[in-house]
This record gives structure tokens, sequence and C-alpha cells, in this order.
């Protein structure tokens, strides 16, 4: 008789989203439009860095070396003055501003090893940090060739052969992918159960279902697998057909796995969406609600940013997140292609975290419906 | 009130008036003329047009067709509108609907006497003589939101007095009010009308009884109007005896058809015997408030029981509790003699429950209603066929099996409603007001099945009613009032008892006699004719106007939890989320080696990692598959590889090679993992060859000077903080100022703009003036936070960051109103305003990459939007060390924004509904 109950009722949520275009177009969005955007809009690691040279020398090399920065890694230089050059950097105009003293090249050829100038905007964050390094082999490069045959190469003894496993390319678009699916789970999942809910509530239809032989749980139960199904249905689907037929990505591990630990981490996010819409009560509300608490969900679980970098307290606190434990599990799947004997713990993780969850919700619930 | 002959002066004049809202047409070629000085009622049921004449007649609404001539003028020309607003007062329907819920009874009148330009000691007299005619004096602090209906009402009528107007729009405002309320409340209007010699009085009302008393009534239905004249006319016209069989009579002939007068069977003789229901000194306390008190009555099997009372008194509580959907608070309800527990289901089986307004699940088609309600009674799914099908019969619904609720007329869906209680055959019927908003013909209907399961079925019916001739037909009835049953008896007892001629009379008896012990009555009003008016006001542009708004926005914004949290702490909680979430600095990366070789040089190279701060050494490796395994849990970041006579090889200066493994799964790591690694091997490199061929050998073709300027230690927080401040300083304030129009448009309160002398420009400054200092507030947490605890150095000058953070904020509040004069409801509002702010000012504006990097629309959207300027402005002050001349460029843009943004507000606000 329970089940059944569960059962009606998970029905009744299913056509219920059915007639929502809204929230239809949303799960549709979040699951095709939004990753296969993000992901390709991914940029690379220098993208169009604004670059200044000073050129003072106005050689044959420094034509040379002003030629060598062009798109898509740099926008082509801007030759500038030396005065200009402050003001330029401190209105944020150019991210690098080269300065190639007169004589350059005249040192140059004689072994007198010249010094250039590199000024970078260290406040530039994505473009200072590894721009630098282009910038530097890219004027290696550019002189090594004006200077060849003056020369002798070199080798240096020792090489070191560097090699990333998982992602050889070290293409960001992959690693992207998947945690635009794992956003876009941990939002659906709260969005779809908590606007359930409130719908109901705002309608008045939830008192008429305590009147019937039918428990708060059953209620709770119901949607929560009503919902958690759609999410995980529309990311099986995702991962099959956009990330990896559309996106390319190759994902090594068992697909089956991944959708377990899916599962679990719906299931703890879809009794947060409960939680959260009992303590919002109304749609604007839960709104608010939503922004204050999707982004440190989604920022802080180790999908965007490595771990590693935040500060201890944050990473502990975040390990009562079920989405980080699901980061964790979906790399090491997906990528890595680990399997149940690696990725248990994390499983075991989002299990109780979602057991005390719905242990938790249960209760906010049936004060919620009083 | 006499019911005067019609008086050759008229206040209200509609020509050939249509309205329609997307395909539904509320109004059709209504023409009417009423008379001035004289009470006129609207009558007939919900969603006939009423509402839609009135918000016309006081010019809340646009004029679709046709014309409306209201106190001598075009209501069209929004000139006559701006002279005549403070000549209407306009309460529009629903309980408190244009009251702010959160504020107090004289916060609220405050509020209206600042619109219309009253003085601080003129308000206070004011407020003094109205708190005191209408008896509200004693709650004068007290929330809207406790208020009872009744207290609602006539705080509304409040609210719409304190200008003196000539003519007085009422939209229903007696519904759901107890008898003594309403008397109390016609009697106000009587007194008011009274000292205010030739003011008109335009009411809507679906209560009959109230409408008999009018001097000239206007029957509507469909959006058209059936008949007007005097009440007496009217029963005339129509040969009856009172006004609700007069109404009937009026209606078309296709709508009258069916309907039968109720007749109510008397009950069988043999019926006294069972008790259904039982209430036994029943209680229910929420917090310090009791709703339901010591309540107890005694239902027999069979029985029509009918519940009166105002809302609020208790009545749905009750009713809750004996459906088990609340647990009492002291005291016992039984069904059948048996004791309700919540937790019990098997009791639930028994009772049929319809709560107020018809709850069905409108995404479910009406066969699809019965269905699961059906199978959650457990229903075998045999029967289950069966039952809807004989349902669908019993209560007409064969022609809608298949269309939402929400298609339905109203009446149906009330069939509907019963149809879904009765599925399970229950032997109790608990019914929360199940007619309100029907009209008579469908509440006869109605009625007329209840007869029958009470009858014939022997069906206990408890049901709750605000009308006095559905409660005449009750076999007996209960009067609640502030969670107490005054009476109960038979409604021919209960008049007898009082000596009185009808039920409502009656019943207002027993009312006044609980009144006495607790609130006094209205005091005597003294006629407001005798004021004096307000000083002259510009109509263009009032500081008063504009700060009752800011001053009532504030207070608002104050008494909302969720709200206040976003606009206070929800953007540090952001900073602090985005600070570390984009950190890109990366510290104590693990990695393992596996060391063939093992000698001095090997270790010497793996020390060069472990040393710094950049690497923790994890155990050696011991083969290839620990490698894959340890790399696969994500334990490793790196695993280094030393080849056997590694040392050796060195040594004799022969090429080997190091294999190095990154963790690719994580690319923006890897990279940071490679740069650091390339990095430690050159300098180990260079180190060696110092070692071996001296100095000279570390010397390349040029030498590259690099001076990471302004963030000479490459933070992440130095660079991201300065520029995140932007970012949220644009989200919150502009979603918070959206949010408080739309807000007012979805909750209502919307109309006090439309109707009363506050200009646009005057709301729209008013209501930023707060979310500008709230932003302010939160422009200097944020600062402060920055610089103490995430370490950021502030090197430039202060002052002009506090003007360009005053500047931008002024803009970011003005875009949300901008925005929210093409939103209407709360949830989209919050949607679009991430969408407009969240996309351009993280992408766009340099936050990331510098806009010079940008092409197409994205740069062209970053070059005007207010954030990259801003931004500009933040890092320069903060890290670049530089002041106002070196960044006055940047303010221009800014500067230029207010006023365009405020226009354009301005200019897209509606001072109309649509």
């Amino acid at each position: 008789m329970r089940a059944a109950n569960i059962f009606h009722l998970g029905v009744k949520e299913l056509r219920g989203l059915a007639r929502d275009p809204v929230l239809l177009i949303l799960i549709v969005h979040a699951f095709t439009l939004a990753i296969y955007t993000a992901s390709e809009a991914m940029p690379e690691t220098l993208n169009r860095a604004p670059i200044a040279i000073v050129d003072e020398d106005r050689s044959a090399v420094s034509v040379r070396i002003a030629s060598a920065f062009y798109p898509p890694y740099f926008v082509p230089p801007r030759l500038i003055s030396h005065h200009e050059m402050d003001s330029r950097m401190d209105a944020g105009l150019d991210t690098f501003a080269l300065d190639i003293p007169p004589g350059f090249q005249r040192d140059l050829i004689a072994g007198r090893t010249p010094t250039l100038q590199l000024n970078i905007d260290a406040t530039r964050m994505s473009q200072a940090f590894v721009g630098g390094g282009y910038v530097q082999s890219i004027l290696s490069g550019e002189i090594g060739e004006f200077l060849a045959g003056h020369r002798p190469d070199t080798t240096p003894p020792v090489a070191l052969d560097l090699r990333a496993r998982f992602n050889p390319e070290l293409d960001k678009g992959w690693f992207g992918a998947i945690s635009d699916v794992i956003t876009s789970i941990t939002m659906l999942s709260i969005v779809l159960t908590g606007a359930a809910l409130i719908r109901e509530r705002e309608h008045g239809t939830i008192e008429h279902l305590l009147v019937m032989p039918v428990s708060a749980f059953e209620i709770m139960l119901a949607k929560i697998w009503s919902m958690g199904l759609i999410v995980l249905a529309a990311s099986a689907l995702c991962l099959v057909f956009v990330v990896e037929g559309l996106l390319a990505v190759p994902l090594h591990g068992s697909l089956g796995l991944f959708l377990a630990g899916a599962a679990l981490d719906i299931f703890a996010m879809t009794c947060l969406g409960i939680f959260l819409a009992t303590v919002a009560g109304s749609m604007p509300q839960f709104g608010l609600l939503l922004m204050m608490v999707l982004m440190p969900l989604q920022l802080l679980s180790g999908g965007v940013t490595p771990r590693e970098s935040m500060p201890e307290i944050i990473q502990i606190i975040m390990l009562a997140a079920p989405n980080t434990h699901f980061v964790m599990l979906a790399q090491a799947v997906l990528f890595r292609g680990a399997g149940l004997d690696v990725v248990w713990p994390q499983l075991a993780a989002m299990f109780l975290i979602g057991a005390a969850l719905f242990a938790f919700s249960l209760r906010r619930f049936r004060h919620f419906l009083i | 009130m006499t019911s005067g002959t019609p008086v050759k002066r008229r206040v209200v004049r509609l020509e050939e008036v249509g309205l329609s809202y997307g395909g539904t047409r509320a109004l059709d070629a209504v023409s009417l003329d009423m008379p001035a000085g004289c009470m006129v009622g609207l009558i007939g049921p919900d969603g006939v047009g009423k509402s839609s004449l009135l918000s016309l007649i006081a010019g809340a609404r646009t004029i679709q067709q046709g014309r409306v001539e209201v106190l001598g003028g075009d209501m069209a020309r929004s000139a006559h509108r701006r002279g005549v607003c403070s000549r209407i007062a306009y309460m529009p329907q629903g309980l408190g609907r244009n009251l702010y819920p959160t504020l107090s009874v004289v916060e609220n009148i405050d509020f209206f006497g600042r619109l219309f330009g009253h003085g601080g000691q003129e308000r206070e007299r004011r407020i003094a003589e109205l708190l005191d005619g209408t008896g509200l004096a004693p709650f004068a602090d007290r929330p809207v939101a406790k208020l009872s209906g009744g207290m609602k009402q006539k705080l509304g009528l409040c609210c719409a007095l304190i200008h003196d107007p000539d003519l007085l729009i009422l939209d229903e405002p007696t519904t759901g009010i107890d008898p003594l309320s309403r008397r109390q409340f016609w009697r106000l209007i009587e007194r008011i009308r009274s000292g205010r010699d030739g003011m008109s009085v335009i009411v809507a009302t679906a209560y009959m009884e109230e409408a008999a008393r009018f001097d000239w009534l206007v029957a509507m239905d469909e959006g058209k109007v059936l008949a007007s004249g005097t009440p007496a006319d009217f029963l005339r016209r129509t040969d009856t005896a009172d006004l609700d069989a007069a109404f009937i009579a009026l209606l078309p002939a296709g709508k009258r058809d069916g309907h039968r007068a109720v007749v109510m069977p008397p009950r069988p003789a043999d019926a006294a015997g069972e008790t259904a229901i039982e209430a036994d000194h029943l209680s229910k306390r929420f917090g310090d408030f009791t709703a339901v008190d010591d309540v107890s009555f005694r239902i027999a099997r069979g029985e029509i029981f009918g519940f009166l009372g105002s809302n609020g008194c208790g009545k749905t509580t009750t009713m809750k509790m004996l459906t088990g959907l609340l647990a009492a608070s002291g005291g016992q309800a039984r069904l059948f003699g048996r004791q309700i527990d919540p937790r019990d289901l098997t009791v639930r089986r028994r009772v049929g429950y319809m709560s107020q307004g018809f709850s069905l699940y409108s995404e479910l088609t009406v066969r699809q209603n019965l269905e699961l309600h059906a199978r959650l009674f457990g229903m075998p799914s045999s029967d289950i066929a069966v039952r809807v099908g004989e349902a669908a019969g019993r209560f007409q619904l064969a022609d809608h099996m298949e269309t939402l609720p929400g298609a339905l007329p109203l009446g149906i869906r009330q069939r509907l409603s019963l149809a879904v209680a009765t599925i399970h055959k229950p032997d109790i019927l608990i019914l929360d007001e199940p007619t309100s908003g029907v009209d008579p013909v469908a509440r006869d209907a109605f009625w007329r099945i209840l007869a029958d399961l009470s009858r014939r079925e022997g069906v206990t019916i408890f049901v709750s009613t605000h009308f006095m001739n559905e409660a005449e037909r009750c076999d007996r009835i209960a009067l609640m009032h502030a969670g107490k049953v005054l009476v109960s008896d038979t409604p021919a007892a209960i008049k007898a008892a009082r000596d009185a001629e009808t039920l409502d009379a009656a019943f207002v008896g027993y009312l006044e006699e609980a009144a006495t012990a607790q609130e006094t009555p209205a005091a005597a009003m003294e006629p407001a004719g005798h004021t004096t008016h307000p000083r002259p006001q510009s109509r263009f542009f009032a500081p008063r106007r504009l700060f009752a708004y800011t001053r009532r926005e504030t207070l608002e914004l104050l008494r909302d939890p969720i709200r206040a949290a976003l606009a206070t702490i929800g953007s540090l909680i952001l900073m602090l989320v985005i600070g570390y979430g984009i950190n890109m600095d990366v510290d104590n990366l693990s990695f393992a080696v596996l060391d063939h070789d093992d000698t001095a040089i090997s270790r010497d190279y793996v020390l060069q990692l472990s040393g710094s701060r950049f690497f923790t050494e994890k155990p050696l490796l011991a083969g290839y598959p620990e490698m894959d395994r340890r790399m696969e849990s994500g334990e490793l970041s790196l695993a280094l590889e030393i080849p056997p006579g590694f040392g050796r090889d060195v040594a004799r200066g022969r090429t080997v090679a190091i294999g190095a493994w990154i963790d690719g799964a994580m690319p923006t790591r890897a990279e940071t993992v490679r740069g650091y690694i390339e990095g430690m091997h050159m300098t180990w490199l260079a180190q060696r060859a110092r070692e071996v061929y001296g100095k000279a050998a570390a010397s390349g073709d040029f030498k590259l000077e690099v001076r990471y300027r302004y963030n000479p230690d490459v933070r992440s927080l130095d660079a991201i903080v300065p520029a995140v401040i932007p970012m949220l300083l644009l989200m919150i304030p502009s979603m918070l100022a959206v949010l408080s129009v739309v807000r007012e448009k979805e909750l209502g309160s919307i109309v006090n703009f439309y109707v009363t002398p506050v200009t646009r420009l005057e709301f729209l400054i008013g209501k930023q003036i707060p979310y500008v200092l709230v932003a302010m507030m939160n422009f200097l947490l944020l600062t402060a936070f920055a610089i103490y605890v995430f370490d950021v150095p502030f090197t430039g000058s202060f002052v002009t960051f506090v003007a360009a953070a005053l500047l931008y904020v002024v803009v970011a509040t003005a875009m949300g109103l901008v925005l929210s004069t093409f939103l209407n409801s709360q949830i989209a509002a919050i949607f679009a305003t991430a969408l407009v702010t969240m996309l351009p000012a993280s992408q766009y504006s340099g936050l990331i990459d510098p806009v010079t990097s940008l092409q197409g629309f994205g740069a062209f959207i970053g070059r005007i939007y207010p954030t990259t300027h801003f931004i500009t402005i933040a890092r320069g002050t903060f890290s670049k060390a530089l002041g106002f001349a070196d960044l006055a460029g940047a303010f221009v843009p800014l500067l230029v924004a207010v006023p365009v943004l405020i226009g354009l507000g301005a200019v897209f606000l509606r001072k109309q509904a649509r």
C-alpha cells in the first residue's frame, strides 16, 4: 500500500512536470545547450591577451619580435612610447608591456646578453600567470631563430619527459563539461523538488493530500524519486549524447558506477531542495535562497578550482556537501577509469550525507505541513 | 440609508466600455450612469467584471475601449487623473491587499498620509481621529499581517479616508468578515457620509442582503450589465421577494435553466442515534496565540452542521483538527467515537475534505484528479474506473473529463472538488467554505447535491459558510468568534432565542455580547469635514511623497528576514566563496617518486620538489601498478620516475630523461603543476651547471627581466578580490531594487502608486534610496573584508574609491528599477536580473580577461557596461596606487549612466495597470 502511494504520487509529480513548459525548458537547456556552449567557450589558457611594445631599438629583431605576437593568444601588439606605458597599464588597457632597449640587436649579436623588460599587470590573474611563460618562449624562439647559426645549440643534459595522464592534451573542455554536468545536476535536483513542494503549498493541494491516508514520508519520497529520476535520466542522456557524442570527450570508466554516484548525489540534493523550500515558503524567497546556496556549492566543491587551493577550514566544511564527494568520484571514474574499489569511500560518504539530509528534511517537512 | 430617488447629478458615466485580458473578455460594451452623492452597489458573483469596472473608475487601469468619465472629466487624460486622484479613494479587493503586511497599523496610515502631503502634526491628528473612529486605536502598533479580516478592512478604510475623498470606491469590502464587523463597517461608512455631504460611494459586493440597503444597484454578469436601478425597482421588475431571487431572475435564460430552489427534506425520524463527530473541549494554540479555545459540539450521523464566523476566527483550524491535519493542543476530537490520531491513517478513509479555494491539481486533468484520489485511498484498481464513471455522472463532469481544472468555470471546479472529496464514499464530509465566490445558481445546485448526500446516503456534513441563506438550510449551526463557539443550535431556535427576525441579526446580537468584554466598539466618529486641507504640494515633485516611499521600503526590508539577509551578509558570503572558489594558487600538491636509481643525485633532485611549499611528498612508489592505482584514486597529482643509472649518467654528462606523469583530470591544476615542475627542473639544471662549469654557464642569449606590477607576489586573491566587489555590488543591489517594485506588482500594493498623487520619479527614487544606502554599507563591509581578511593591500585614494562606489551603486539600483518596469513576477525578476547582471559583469567587464581582449558583441557590452569602469577604478585604487586624477576617465561613463537609467525607468514605468 505504501509503495503504491509513493508510486502514484510520484507519477502525479511527473505529470505535473510534463505540463510545466518553463521547467522542461530549464531541464533541456541545462543538460544540452548550457553544457555545450560552456565547454566550447572554455577559453584556452591564454586568449587574446593585450600586449604593447615600447620599441626603442627599431631594428630587424625588434620588428621580428613585434610580429611574433598574434591571435589567438595575443591581440596584435600596439607600439607605444615609453611614457604611455604606465598610463595604459594603470588604465588596465594592456596586460603585457615589453620594453626593447636601444641597441638591443647590436648587443645581441655581439653576445653581450642584453636585457628585455617585460611588465606584467599582475591584477589580470588569468593572463598574467600563464602569459609570462608564453612571452618568454616566443621571445626565445624568435631571438633564437634570428641568431640561428651564430651560436651552437645546447641541449640540456637531463631532459624532463612530461606527460599528462587521463587528459593528455590538458583540454579544459573535458573537465569543464563534466563539472557543468555536475552543476546542472545540483541545480536541477534542488530546483525541481523545491519548486514542486512550493507549488503544492501555494495551490493548497498539500493539505488535501494529508487528509488522505498518505504520510509525509510518502509525499516526500514520491517527490524525491520522481524528480530524481528525471535528473538522473537527463544526466545519463547528456553524458552519452552531449558529452561523449557532441563534445567527443573520451570517458574511460564505468558509466554505471558514475550514475550510481549521481543517484546518491541527487538523493541528497533533492532532500536539500525540500529543506530549502520549507525554509523559504514561497517561490520568490526560494529564488533568493538559491542564490546564496547554489554558488558556494558549485564553486567550493572542487569542480571549478582544486580543493587543495582552498583554506583548510573550507575544505573541511565542504566535506559535508554531497557534491564535493561527487566531484571526486566523477573525476576518478570518468577520467581515471577508477572502479568501485577506489571510489567506495565517496559512495559511502554521499549515502551518509543523503540519509542525514533526508531525516533532517523530513522533520522540517512535517513541521512545514502544519 | 434611505433608498432615495435617482439623483440628477452623476459621479460616473461609462460609454461603451470594453476590457479584455488576453483572450478573455472582462467587460463588454458597458454603458452606465451612476448617480452622485449616494451608495451605488455593484452586484454579481466572482469574475463577472465588477473589479475591472471599479479599477477603471479609480484610474488604476488603462482604458482599452470606450469612455470613462469620473467627477466630470475624462479618465483617459492623465492631466485629469492627476487632478482628481486626490479626490478619489480606492480600496481594492482582497483583505488588505493594498496594505503592507509587515508594517503596523499606524505605519500604514502614516504612509498614506505622507503620500497625500500631510504635515507631521496634521497626520498625527488625522490618524488619531481615524483610529478612534474605527476602534482600531488599541491595535495601533500591531502589524497588519496579525490583524483579523474585519480589522484589516477598517484599516483599509482609514487609509482610504485620510485625504477626505469625494468618491469612495470599495471592492468587496466585507467579504470574509463576520456579521458584526460588517455591520460596524457599514455604520462607519454611514457616519462618514453624513459628515461629508455629497460624498459618493461605489461598492462591489457578493452579499445580496447588504446590497438591499444601497441606494442604487447595478447587476452584472459575464462583463455585461444586466440591470440597474434602486433595489425596489429590482424586486418590482422581477416580481421576487429578495434580491437573490431577483438576481437569478435577471440572468439570461440559458443560465437560469435547471435552476430550482433548494428544498431541504426533513431528516428521517430514526436519525438521532449515533454521534458522527464530537469535539470535546478542543483547543489549539500556536505559540502564545489561541486559535481555538475550548470548543465542544456533537454532530449526529446524517446531520448537516453549519459553521459560521469571520475569516481567522478558528473555523478552518477546528476543521483541520477534525480531519487529523492538526494535532489538538487540548481536548479531544472523536469521529464515530474513535479519538482522532493524526498518525492513524484508517480514520482518514472515512472522511472527505474540501479545503478552502478548491485545491485541485491544476496540472492533472479532471479524470486524472479523480483517479489519483481514488488510488491514494487504496481503492482496488478494478473499482476505480466504475467509481470515477459514477462520480462523473453524479456531479455532471462527464463533458469535462479530459480538461484541466484551471480551464473550468468556478462552479464546475467546485463540483469537481466535491467529487474528489467523495470519491471514496466517506461517511463524513468536512467542507471549508465550499461556495465562496460561486454564482447563486451554481451554489444552489451544490446545495442540492449536499441535501441528497445527507438525506439519502446518511453522510454527515460539516460545512462552513459566509452566506446566511446557506446557514438557514443547515440542520444546526454554530457561530464561532475569536476561537470560541458562541452559540450552537437550529437556525430557528437561534433566531427565537435572540428574538431576531433574521439569522444575521441574531448573530450580531451574540457577537455584540461577546465583544463588549473585549474591544471597545467604534467611538462616535467626528466627520472629517472640518479639517484643513493639506498644503498644496507640487504635482510633479514633492520630497514628502518621495521619502514616504523611502521610509516604507526601509521598514519592509528590515522586516523580511531573507531579503534583509541577502542585503546585508549575502554579498559577504558570496565574496568569501568566490575569493576562495576562483583562487588559482595551488599549494601542497601531492607527489610520489618511483626511484629506480636511489643515489645521492636522484635524492637531490627529489629534494628540490619536496622542499618547496608547492609540493608534498608521499611514500615512495614500489612499481607501475602502484603508480596507476594511486593516481587513479586521485591521491597523487604528480608521479616522477627516475630511471636506473640516473646518477651515473648525469655524472658522465650522458643524456637521460626523468619521467613525470601529471594527473590531467583537472586541467587547470595540471597546467600549474607543469609550470612548477618545469621551473624547478630548470633551476636544478642551472644549479648543477654552476656546480660543474662555474658561473658563466647560466647566461643565455638575452635576459628577460619580468616585473609583475601592482601585485608583486602574484597572489590570486589580490587580483580577484578588487574585481569581485564591483560584481557583487551590481548583482545584489540591482536584484533587491527589481524585487522592491515587482513585489508590489505581485502582491497588489502597486495600486497605491496608480491611484495616489505620487509621481513616477518620486516612486522610483524613493524606492532607490534605501537600496543605495544598503549597498554602500555592503560596499564598506566588502572593502573591510578584502583588506583585513583577505589581506589585499589598498594603495590608492580611498576617497576616490568611495565616491566611485556611490555612483556605481546608484547605477546598479537604477538598472534594477529599469528592469522592474518590464517584469511582473518576482521569480521572473530574480532569474532575469541574474541573467542580465551576472554574465556581463563576470565575462565582459574585465573581471577575468581585459575588455581589450574581447571581440564583437561582448566587446561592445564591455565598453558600455558600468561594471567595466568600476573595476578599473577598484583595481586602480586597490592595487595601482591611483587617485582621482588618474581615474577621471572612468568616472565619466558612470556619471552619464545615472540620469540615463533613471530617466528610462521613469519613461517605462506605467502609472496604470494594463
